[in-house]
């Protein structure tokens, strides 16, 4: 068996040699660069774009909206983002004009010729200016949704009664956390091609190879077969390269058909970090009824989402939140109402969690404070409310699977020392500076697309095997660092009894692959790996049926049977499409029944110390245990874990995005501060394996479940260790000043 | 900075350096950088722009074997140099025992810093064989990593420098 074992990654020696090609590395003849000219107020109408004299502009290929040839807006869930602003400014990072020139230095030089005139409105720059309505900024048809992208509630049970009962406590709070930068090293990048007869083709960094082929079909009015969408190598998503990259490539490819030469864009880490999409900020309002015994009987829960300027994913970004806003417990009355809200902020986007690490943090932290207050320890409140099998989510559903999160919770712990930890910590805290804590939290995440979502993308996944004898996996799904080409010839290579080195997977071109979704959700491994292993089963079943193979009949044999069949049919290829576990059903209507398929489940621990002299915090050991069905990859799968949990530190207590009229101030690597290897902690990680039959090999997804569990496990060692409550995030030495002084 | 006026021609200047052990002359502009000289003249991409400030250290190259961040380095200001980049780290087929652990352990996943983070190790070895893992933090600091939360790398350079001992060999 190949699954299971530390094989190596199948790129690594590309990356450690520095030959792989990303696309900045990549240079055609003749090939233009391309810039963006953008807005700078928030919100206004353009009232007349000025080039400055002193360019020579015949020498510059200029694109504005006027000459986009087809549709201009950038087709995602809606419609409401244009490519370029043509009257209506709705953010400070809006793209108005773009210029190409062949070299990088005049066109700065020229950007900053370019002046977009603008009559400023007033802008709507907060979650509450937006709820407030104090102006409608977006969906202005003066029904109660103006300024709300989505809203969504769930009810389970009978909230208003287990509120009303006399045995109860009530517990309330609001919770807040801010925007993150995905921050991956390589920033977004494109170039683009066009000609009259094979219309655009463009090369770049992305997690998702059709949604930029969707996006460019109606931006140049073009056949599916005139846009082709080829990923180039990719160094980072973490999210940040699932919708944006279409607007970059819709510009590269606009200046690339005016100008008849290749145009290349690549963004700057200050563009990059201010104009592409970060993590949306949040707001929650968490209500709960406890028992004197710890029982919680009902969470009455308000999440709201700041989506910035367009719908652009935030409906899906809330809808993952609100559905892990009530957490891994069986609260039998619960009510979410959520709301994705419009500001004229550049839009928030697809991070890595995907909305749930903004409820769980408030409800991972409310619940430390109901212990708290009720003199409860917060380890065995949590055991007394964790979901068990048969038991049901806030969205009734039954989770059918194992589950022991106690167990998890029990192995985290242990590996933390936490008990012996906070007894000593408590007693020495008192005579000391530096005070020292420890927290944990407890959470599931839920793999794949949310709802009916798998379903409605109906992915598609092929295998070919060539003559001889090898087999290439045909998938859009991205390897960006997580470990996709690794992963699916790991299960090719289990699935068909043949040599891992035999299993290539080919470059993501939607010339070549089929459509296996967006490399996002925690869905590569579980989702389109099962797709994977059912083409494979496919492709050998096609050689079976021949009566030229049989299974474990050796590579030699295997090579023999595709070189017979393929010198009398020309070509092997297997596809395999998704289909909906019968058991699994989803209401869209009243946002019940089966949210996923399956969960992961976790236990984090967090120890931290803080220096009252200095307000400096610091989190010095970290354990993250999770169940997460089979690991396919002990190596990879711990690298998703260590790396997730260090952008969760940072969210907690480094990165902090500062806004000034809707752009973000901060917009380098000097004052926004990511964890560096001085910062990070140790990170044990800690698997426990329940296979589930929803993946390949019994593998769940695990890529987004670390980022969940960090943020509250660390504020709740804060909470601990000064005996305060910490409810907003990040959480920065001039925040804890703040807090402690009051 | 002034941007470059289109008007004015540029002025190259001579500059003579070794890169990965073979000498180089280039006529290179006064505003060139290390790190444009590397990728854009002599095709050498594997070093990487991540913020073109010396915020990120993906361009980390070895600066007559001290570690530099080419971005904020001027080419002319190497005149004589001797650079070392990613290219020159193997001997042949033969990885170096940082790659070779970089690859085994994992320590390399988007392989974005990856280049970076393999020069600042190797200058590290270079000067202290054993480092401790508080060493290795430290000298690793200027290498931002988004994806492996550090782990991993430390891992491999521990690995690295105990094959290197072991084998009795210079980093």
């Amino acid at each position: 068996m190949i699954v299971g074992t530390k094989i190596p990654r199948k790129e690594g020696l590309q990356k450690v040699t520095g030959a792989a090609r990303y696309v900045d590395d990549i240079v055609f003849p003749d090939m233009l660069h391309g810039v963006t000219v953008r807005s700078t107020a928030p919100r206004g109408k353009i009232k007349a774009i000025h080039f400055a004299p002193s360019i020579r502009w015949n020498e510059f290929t200029v694109i504005t909206a006027k000459d986009i040839p087809g549709k201009n807006y950038v087709a995602l869930i809606t419609y409401d983002q244009p490519f370029l602003a043509d009257t209506v400014i709705n953010h400070p990072e809006e793209p108005v004009v773009l210029l190409a020139h062949h070299d990088k230095h005049v066109l700065e030089e020229a950007r900053r010729a370019v002046t977009i005139e603008v009559e400023a409105l007033p802008p709507v720059l907060t979650i509450e200016e937006s709820l407030a309505k104090t102006q409608i900024v977006w969906g202005q048809d003066n029904s109660p949704h103006e300024n709300i992208f989505k809203e969504y509630t769930v009810v389970k049970g009978d909230v208003a009664a287990a509120f009303a009962r006399q045995d109860v406590s009530l517990f309330e709070a609001e919770y807040a956390t801010g925007a993150q930068e995905q921050l991956y090293i390589e920033n977004n990048g494109m170039i683009a091609t066009y000609s009259a007869q094979d219309g655009v083709t463009v090369w770049g960094s992305m997690q998702c190879p059709y949604y930029v082929h969707k996006g460019l079909l109606p931006l140049f009015a073009l056949g599916d077969d005139k846009v082709r969408v080829i990923q180039t190598e990719t160094g980072g998503g973490f999210g940040g390269k699932e919708e944006y990259p279409t607007l970059l490539a819709g510009h590269a490819a606009l200046l690339a058909m005016k100008a008849g030469k290749p145009v290349k864009m690549i963004y700057d880490r200050q563009e990059d970090m201010a104009a592409t999409t970060k993590r949306h900020p949040s707001k929650t309002r968490v209500k709960s009824a406890v028992t004197k015994d710890g029982d919680l009987v009902g969470l009455d829960i308000d999440f709201v989402i700041d989506g910035g300027a367009y719908n652009t994913l935030s409906p899906v970004v809330l809808s993952r939140g609100t559905i892990h806003s009530a957490g891994p417990y069986h609260t039998p009355n619960v009510r979410v109402h959520s709301r994705a809200v419009a500001t004229n902020s550049p839009p928030h986007g697809a991070f890595r969690g995907f909305g749930a690490p903004q409820s769980i943090f408030a409800l991972e932290r409310h619940l430390d404070e109901v212990a708290r207050k009720m003199a409860l320890d917060p380890v065995a409140l949590r055991k007394r409310n964790f979901i068990r099998q048969g038991e049901t989510t806030a969205t009734s559903q039954t989770i059918r699977e194992p589950v022991d999160l106690a167990a998890v919770l029990d192995k985290a712990l242990a590996a933390a020392d936490y008990d012996a930890k906070k007894k000593r910590f408590l007693a020495m805290n008192p005579s000391s500076v530096v005070k020292r804590g420890i927290g944990f939290a407890t959470f599931m995440h839920g793999a794949g697309f949310t709802g009916s979502g798998e379903k409605t993308l109906a992915s598609v996944v092929g295998v070919e095997a060539l003559a001889n004898g090898h087999v290439r996996v045909l998938a859009a799904s991205t390897e960006i660092g997580q470990g996709t080409n690794t992963v699916f010839a790991q299960i090719v290579s289990d699935t068909l009894a043949l040599p891992y080195d035999m299993i290539d997977v080919a470059q993501p071109d939607t010339r070549d692959v089929p459509n296996s979704g967006p490399t996002v959700a925690s869905r590569t491994c579980m989702v389109v790996g099962k797709l994977v292993q059912s083409a494979a089963i496919g492709l050998e079943q096609t050689l079976v049926n021949a009566g030229d193979y049989k299974h474990g009949a050796g590579a030699d044999a295997f090579a023999a049977a595709c070189a017979k069949y393929i010198a009398k049919h020309g070509s092997l290829k297997c596809y395999s499409q998704y289909q909906q576990p019968a058991n699994v059903e989803w209401d869209d209507k009243k946002y019940q029944g089966d949210a996923y398929a399956t969960y992961a489940w976790a236990a984090y621990v967090a120890e931290v110390s803080v220096d009252m002299a200095t307000y400096e915090i610091r989190c010095d050991d970290f354990v993250a245990a999770q169940e997460i069905g089979r690991v396919v990859h002990p190596v990879l799968a711990e690298g998703q874990i260590e790396g997730g949990v260090a952008q969760g530190i940072g969210y907690a207590i480094y990165e902090k995005v500062v806004w000034k009229e809707g752009r973000m101030a901060n917009g380098q690597m000097t004052n926004y501060i990511m964890p560096t290897s001085a910062d990070a902690p140790p990170i044990r990680v800690l698997f426990d394996e329940q296979p589930s039959p929803h993946g390949p090999f019994g593998a769940k997804g695990i890529g987004e479940l670390p980022m969940d569990g960090p943020a509250p496990a660390i504020l709740n060692a804060i909470a601990m260790a000064l005996d305060v409550s910490p409810r907003a995030i990040p959480f920065l030495p001039e925040d804890l000043m703040a807090l402690v002084k009051k | 900075m002034e941007a470059v006026v289109s008007d004015a021609p540029e002025t190259l200047m001579a500059l003579t350096l070794t890169v990965n052990g073979d000498r180089v002359r280039v006529a290179v502009s006064p505003t060139r950088t290390l790190l444009e000289l590397l990728r854009y003249d002599l095709g050498l991409t594997g070093t990487k722009q991540g913020c073109d400030k010396g915020d990120c250290g993906a361009c980390t190259v070895l600066l007559d074997g001290r570690p530099v961040n080419a971005c904020i380095t001027l080419a002319l200001s190497v005149e004589g140099a001797r650079v070392d980049t990613v290219e020159g780290l193997a001997d042949g087929p033969r990885l170096h025992p940082l790659q070779d652990a970089f690859v085994r352990l994992g320590a390399a996943q988007c392989g974005f810093c990856t280049s970076g983070v393999l020069l600042s190790a190797k200058a590290l070895l270079a000067e202290n064989p054993a480092p401790a893992r508080l060493q290795i933090k430290q000298a690793l600091s200027g290498n931002l990593c988004r994806c492996t939360g550090y782990t991993k790398i430390l891992d491999a350079v521990e690995d690295a420098a105990r094959a290197l001992c072991s084998k009795g060999q210079q980093p």
